[in-house]
This record gives structure tokens, sequence and C-alpha cells, in this order.
């Protein structure tokens, strides 16, 4: 029994499986996108059901330049990995203040909404169904940018006290995955919400 | 290291010699499970708490058959008995029966795909403290439920909550809050376990471990688990829009204000109908693992098993409408419900005849845990067939909401799943502590749990087909409704003492029972080639497989499983 079988011949291929950081980060984004599925229907499901107004016709405006901030910040996310990838530390640097920023400006705008909304429009989330939905779905996204701008931070502390090499692009791909499925969900949110439900 | 991975673990690269260690205080040994991100000590932990959930939710459940026994009683008040059946509900399916499948889950899958430890260690600890935290919110709510200064209460809105008896007009004080918190933590806690079960299985088999030469538990984990993403988290999702609701005044399922409960129906049967095929699928797992090695034989018709899983894992999702066929949905969406609901059968049929073609032929060996998974076939079927029967939506407008339906699922619940609980427990325990179960105990277990069980839920088919609805607290003394409710109360009670030999046999057990030695059911997957208990790095050398029955290849070199596959 102490001694190993002959093992079948078999051609020694590489036994390579899928890196755990990406099959994490997609399972969790396949459970995200059910949570924000959930909201997505809710939305269109009370779309026009409100009792009262305000309704979304009288109040909300295309957010068009903070949509492209948003949108754009995944192409200089996604050029900073491929520069880490080729060992340019200094360009993965810039490209990722770059992201920060625009993200930064992202949920600026959304604040500056909101803000406008409450104390402008009077719209809450007690206001009526809309208002309900609206800073729910809304509201729920803004907080996956807030934790992705938080990530974001990190590493940019890290890349700016020389804490980030070449090797540590693939950690950089599974954040850069998040990042993109904010933004997609952003596409999403902003269909529904700006363009179908006004 | 490179040198060595080329093999299976041979005995002499296990590290046989038991460590002496040293006495330790209680401190200590509390500070290294509190702190452990050890794949098996969370797992244990996980198990161990649900099985004091499983004994609170069970003392629930006798209460409301003590109430039950006899018509007009008043053993309890109206407003304990709604507490009593919330808490159960919500007791055994998320802080009973998700923790022990991810207990299970946790402690076998790295040791059956020859991995040293979980993805994500660290995750997986918080995972389990976010889950017992739940269980704790909730059952603290018997003491805060109404705040500091009354006394307290439970939740007593029911497992399912509809809307808008959850609103805060009609659920005053934190009854309800304590509900939804702790439900919301669950499912962190849940979809965190899935993530690293899937990220275990896809990204950390040992050289060798094709998905097609992977055992049958694994993949029914990789299943549930995904199910666990699309379904937990729409359940997450309704928790917080009612949160919202009850807190900050929104109206998601504030009929007043326009909102819809029957919107809450909806999110919470995407969740509701799915997970119970979550339950249902660790059950299959220890099925595919034991009826083989008890009939000594390899499974019958692997891919057609896998391929089932998966397609069960998908039909799931598309059936959870049959809980409203009563809401008044409309014909065509009640015949799809009633079509998707009945072609769950197919793929299940697939498994049980696979199961059975398994036995046939094979020598078997009725030890303890081939006893449960025949019990378990056999009433896992019942239970099926009762399932058709209700996805019938004529049947079910009768039938609906009336103790038929809770027998029809308890069947499954009881009958299928916790027996097949048992039976993992009879088969891996010698593995986890080094020693094996007691046989006459396990016995007098198993019969006992059968003649209760077929007591309680044989009988708790006829007043529910005599009309008697789930969730009333008393009743009149009808014609046959008194003889029934009595043997099902008095069937409960066995089930109790079966249920106490068991928790008596897994305590002596630890200290009393035969030394088990590594593999003691003469099985043929990787965790039955480590020492039991497993040592923490569990492989001393990583194993490297061909075949889908490795250690069958080691004891049979002359006839090893890749000739066949």
């Amino acid at each position: 029994m102490s001694t190993i079988p002959i093992t079948p011949e078999v051609a020694d291929e590489p036994w390579v499986l899928p890196d755990k950081g990406t099959v994490g980060m997609a399972c969790l984004i396949v459970a995200e996108s059910a949570i924000f599925l959930i909201f997505v229907v809710a939305y269109i499901f009370y779309m026009g059901q409100s009792l009262g107004g305000p309704t979304p016709q009288q109040v909300l405006e295309l957010p068009i330049f903070t949509t492209i901030c948003l949108l754009s910040s995944s192409l200089t996310l996604h050029w900073g990995v491929a520069a880490l990838r080729k060992s340019k530390v200094g360009a993965f640097t810039a490209w990722l203040a770059a992201t920060f920023t625009l993200g930064t400006i992202f949920i600026v705008g959304t604040g500056m909404e909101w803000h406008h909304l409450i104390y402008v429009d009077g719209l809450t989330i007690r206001t009526n169904l809309f208002g309900t939905t609206f800073y729910s779905l809304v509201g729920l996204h803004a907080t996956h940018v807030i934790v992705g701008l938080a990530m974001l931070l990190v590493a940019l502390v890290a890349a700016l006290t020389g804490h980030v090499k070449q090797e540590h692009a693939h950690r950089m791909d599974v954040l850069s995955l998040y990042w993109h499925f904010v933004d997609a969900v952003w596409i999403v949110v902003f269909t529904v919400v700006y363009v179908l439900g006004r | 290291m490179a040198d060595f991975v080329t093999s299976l673990p041979s005995l002499e690269a296990i590290d046989a010699t038991p460590a002496q260690k040293p006495r330790r205080l209680m401190t200590e040994i509390l500070y290294d499970w509190v702190t452990t991100v050890d794949h098996k000590k969370i797992g244990l932990m996980y198990i161990g708490s649900a099985l004091l959930f499983l004994v609170a939710g069970g003392i629930e459940a006798l209460i409301m058959r003590i109430q039950l026994a006899v018509p007009h009683n008043t053993f309890v008040s109206p407003e304990v008995f709604n507490r009593m059946f919330t808490m159960h509900g919500t007791t055994m399916v998320f802080f009973m029966g998700m923790p022990i499948l991810f207990g299970f889950g946790n402690y076998l899958i790295p040791l059956m795909i020859g991995a040293r430890d979980m993805a994500f260690p660290r995750l997986n600890a918080f995972s389990f403290w976010v889950s017992l935290l739940g269980g704790l919110l909730l059952y603290y709510s018997f003491i805060g439920g109404s705040g500091l200064y009354g006394a307290g209460t439970a939740p007593d809105v029911g497992w399912f909550a509809y809307a808008p008896l959850t609103a805060k007009a009609f659920s005053p004080g934190h009854s309800t809050d304590y509900w939804t918190i702790s439900i919301l933590l669950s499912g962190i806690g849940s979809i965190g376990t899935a993530l690293n079960i899937v990220a275990t299985i896809i990204s950390m088999r040992c050289p060798g471990m094709k998905l097609s030469r992977m055992p049958l538990l694994p993949w029914l984990y990789l299943v549930l688990s995904n199910m666990v993403f699309i379904t937990v988290s729409p359940l997450t999702a309704a928790q917080i829009m009612l949160m919202f609701d009850r807190y900050l005044g929104s109206h998601f399922f504030d009929t007043q204000a326009g909102g819809s409960a029957v919107l809450w129906i909806h999110f919470f049967w995407i969740f509701g109908h799915p997970e119970v095929y979550i339950l249902v699928m660790p059950a299959f797992a220890f099925m595919n693992e034991i009826i083989p090695v008890f009939s000594r034989k390899a499974i019958f018709g692997y891919p057609a098993m896998v391929a089932a899983s998966v397609g069960i894992g998908f039909v799931s999702m598309s059936v959870w409408a049959h809980h409203m066929f009563t809401v008044g949905m409309g014909a065509g969406a009640n015949v799809f419900f009633v079509l998707s609901s009945m072609v769950v059968a197919i793929p299940t049929g697939i498994k049980i005849f696979n199961w059975l073609a398994t036995i046939w032929g094979g020598k078997v060996r009725f030890a303890t845990p081939m006893m449960f998974s025949v019990g378990f076939l056999f009433q896992f079927l019942i239970a099926g067939l009762t399932g058709v029967m209700l996805a019938a939506a004529p049947f079910d407008w009768q039938l609906h909401n009336s103790y038929f339906v809770v027998a029809h699922f308890h069947y499954v619940l009881v009958g299928g799943i916790l027996f097949a609980f048992f039976a993992a427990f009879y088969y891996w325990y010698p593995k986890v502590t080094g020693r094996m179960m007691n046989e006459r105990l396990g016995k007098w277990h198993f019969w006992l749990m059968v003649i209760g069980f077929h007591m309680t839920f044989d009988f708790m088919h006829i007043p529910g087909i005599l009309g008697m609805p789930r969730r009333v607290y008393t009743y009149e003394p009808r014609p046959g409704w008194e003889a029934l409710n009595l043997i099902v109360s008095i069937g409960a009670l066995f089930q109790a003492i079966a249920i106490l030999l068991f928790v008596i046999n897994l305590i002596r057990s630890n200290y009393k029972g035969d030394i088990a030695g590594n593999d003691p059911w003469d099985a043929w997957t990787l965790e039955w080639s480590v020492t039991s208990p497993p040592p923490v790095y569990n492989f001393a050398t990583t194993p490297v497989v061909y075949s889908r029955r490795p250690l069958w290849d080691i004891k049979h070199p002359e006839d090893p499983d890749w000739n066949y596959e």
C-alpha cells in the first residue's frame, strides 16, 4: 500500500486554474447584479405610480457631464492597469489619480443633484414612490461608487508611497473589474431613471 | 517542493506522530477558536451553532405541537403562538439550514479537492461570525423586541413576513427590525461563504482534478453557491427596502401611498423557493458520497448527475410564483409556473433513479449512514410527489396555506434534508473526531426518528385535506381533527427523543467511540487519505489525481479507475 501506483501515462500539461481573486470578484458581481436588479425592477414597477408630485419630468435633469466623467474613469483605470503590467509605475499612478478624480467628480455631482432635489424641489425618500425608488436606486449605486473610491484611494496611497510594483497588476485587475461593474450599472441606472423614467 | 508534487500522499508523507500538546488554559483554547481562519474549525463552528439553533427551533416546534395536541388548548396565548411559528421558521431556514450546509461544505470541500484551505480564509471567518451575529440578534429580540421598557417579544409576522403586516403601523416596536436585520446579516454571511466556495472549487483543485473528475459533493456545492448569489441577494435587497420603509418612511410596501404588497411576495419567493433547492443540494451531495461507498459501487451516471444538478439549479429560478396561485396572477402566469414547477420533477427523478441504480446489484452494508440514506430516498420521493400535486394550480387553490402544505415541505426538510444530514453526521464523524459514532445508539436514533417522523408528517396531510389552515393557534373539536392532531403531536415527541439520543451519541462517541483510523468505511475520496482528525495543513504533499476515485486507484493499482473513465 505504501508504494505509489503507476500513474497513467499523461502528457505533463501545466496545471493552471483561474485566479481566485478574479473568480471571487466575478461572484460578487453576480450577487450585486441581483441586488441591483431587484431595485431596478422596483423602480420600473413603480414608474408613474406616485400618488403625488413632484414627478421625474418636473425635477430630473440629465446628468450628462458626471456620466461622461464616470464612464471615462473606466478607460483611465484600464490604461492605468495596462501601464502597470508593463511596469510603468509612474504612468499607472497618474492614471489612477485621474480615475479617482473623475469618480470624485461623479459623486460630488450626485451630491449636488440630491441637495437641489431635497432643498429646492422638496423631494425626499418620504415624499412619494418616485422619491422612494429614486433615492434608493441611485443611492445604492452611489454607495458602490464610494466603496470603489475608497479602494482606489488605498491603491493610490500605496502607489504614491512606492509600494505598487508590476507583480501587483493582477490585484489591480480585480479592483478594476469592480470599477467597470459600477460603471456598467450606471449605464443601466441612467437609462432607467433618466431616459425611460422621464 | 516541485519534485514531491507528483503523486497522492503516500503513507510515509503523513505526519502520524500524535502531537502531545501541553495542557492549555480554557481561555487559550477559546482564543484559538475565536480567531481561527482554518476551514475545519470554522466548519465545525458553523455546525455547532447550527445544532444549537436546531435545538432552539425544535423547542419552538414542540411548544406549537403541545398547543395543538388537543382542541381549545390554552398552553400558550395566540400572541406567543405567532412568535413561535415565526421564530421556528426563521431559525430553521436561516440559522440552522444555511449554517449547517456551509459548515459541511467548509469542512469537506478543501479536503475533497486536495486543497490547503478555502480561497479566502479571513472572509470565511467573517462570514461565519456575521451569520452567528444575525442568529444572536434574532434571539435577542425575546429580550429587546419591545425596547428595554417593556416585556420582551419576538417577531410575530411569520417567516415570510407579508406586507403590509410588517409596516410600522401594524408591527410597532423593534421585533420586526430584529427579524429584518438578522436575515440581512445572515444573507451577507451566506453570500460571502458561497463566493468563497466557488473560488475554492474553481481555483484550488489539486493537479489532475478536472471538473469532470471532481467528486459530486463539490459539484453540488458549486451549483448551490451560484444559486445563493442569484437568490439570497434579492432577499437582501428586499430587506433593505423594508428597513427603509420602517426607518426612513419610504413607501416600497406601503399600500397607503401606492406601494404594492404583492411586490414583497414576489421578492420574498424569488428568494424563498430556490432557497429550498439550496437546502436540498447538500442532501443530494451527501447521498452521492454515501450511497456508492455503502453499495461498494461507483456512482451510476456521474455526468447525468452533474447535468441534473445544474438543471435543477436553472429551473428552480423560475418556479417561485407557485407560492402565489391564490394571489390572482392570471391564467397565463399560473400556467407558466405550474409547468416550470412540474419540470423540476424530471432532473430530480433522474437523481433518484441514479441512486437506485447505484444500489442495484451492489454489496449493500446497512450501517447507520446507509440506513438514513435509504430513509432519505423513500421520504424524499414522497415529498416530491406531494410537491407535484401542489404544483397543479387548481389543487393548490384548494389546499393553499393548509396543513397539507406544511406536511409537504416538512417532508422535504425533515424527511429529506434532515435525514441526509444525519447520514452525513454518522459518515464523516470518524473523520472529524477520529472516533466512530455508536452504531447501537445510531440504530435507535434512526428507528425512533422514522417512527416519529411518519407519525407527525404522514398524519399531518389529512387535517390539511380536511381544511385545517396553518398558523391557527387552536381549533374546534371537529370529527377527525382531534385524533389526528394528537398523533401528530406524539410523533413530535418521538422525534425529540431521537434527536436527544443523537446529541448524546455525538458527545459520548467523542470520548468513548472506537478508534476510527484514516478510512473506516473503505471509501474513495481524498478526505479519507489523511489522518482522522486531519492535520491543520490537510495534505503533507499536494495530491495528484487521475480518476474520480483516487483512493480506489491506490488500493487497486491493478485495476485503476482511469481505465474506465
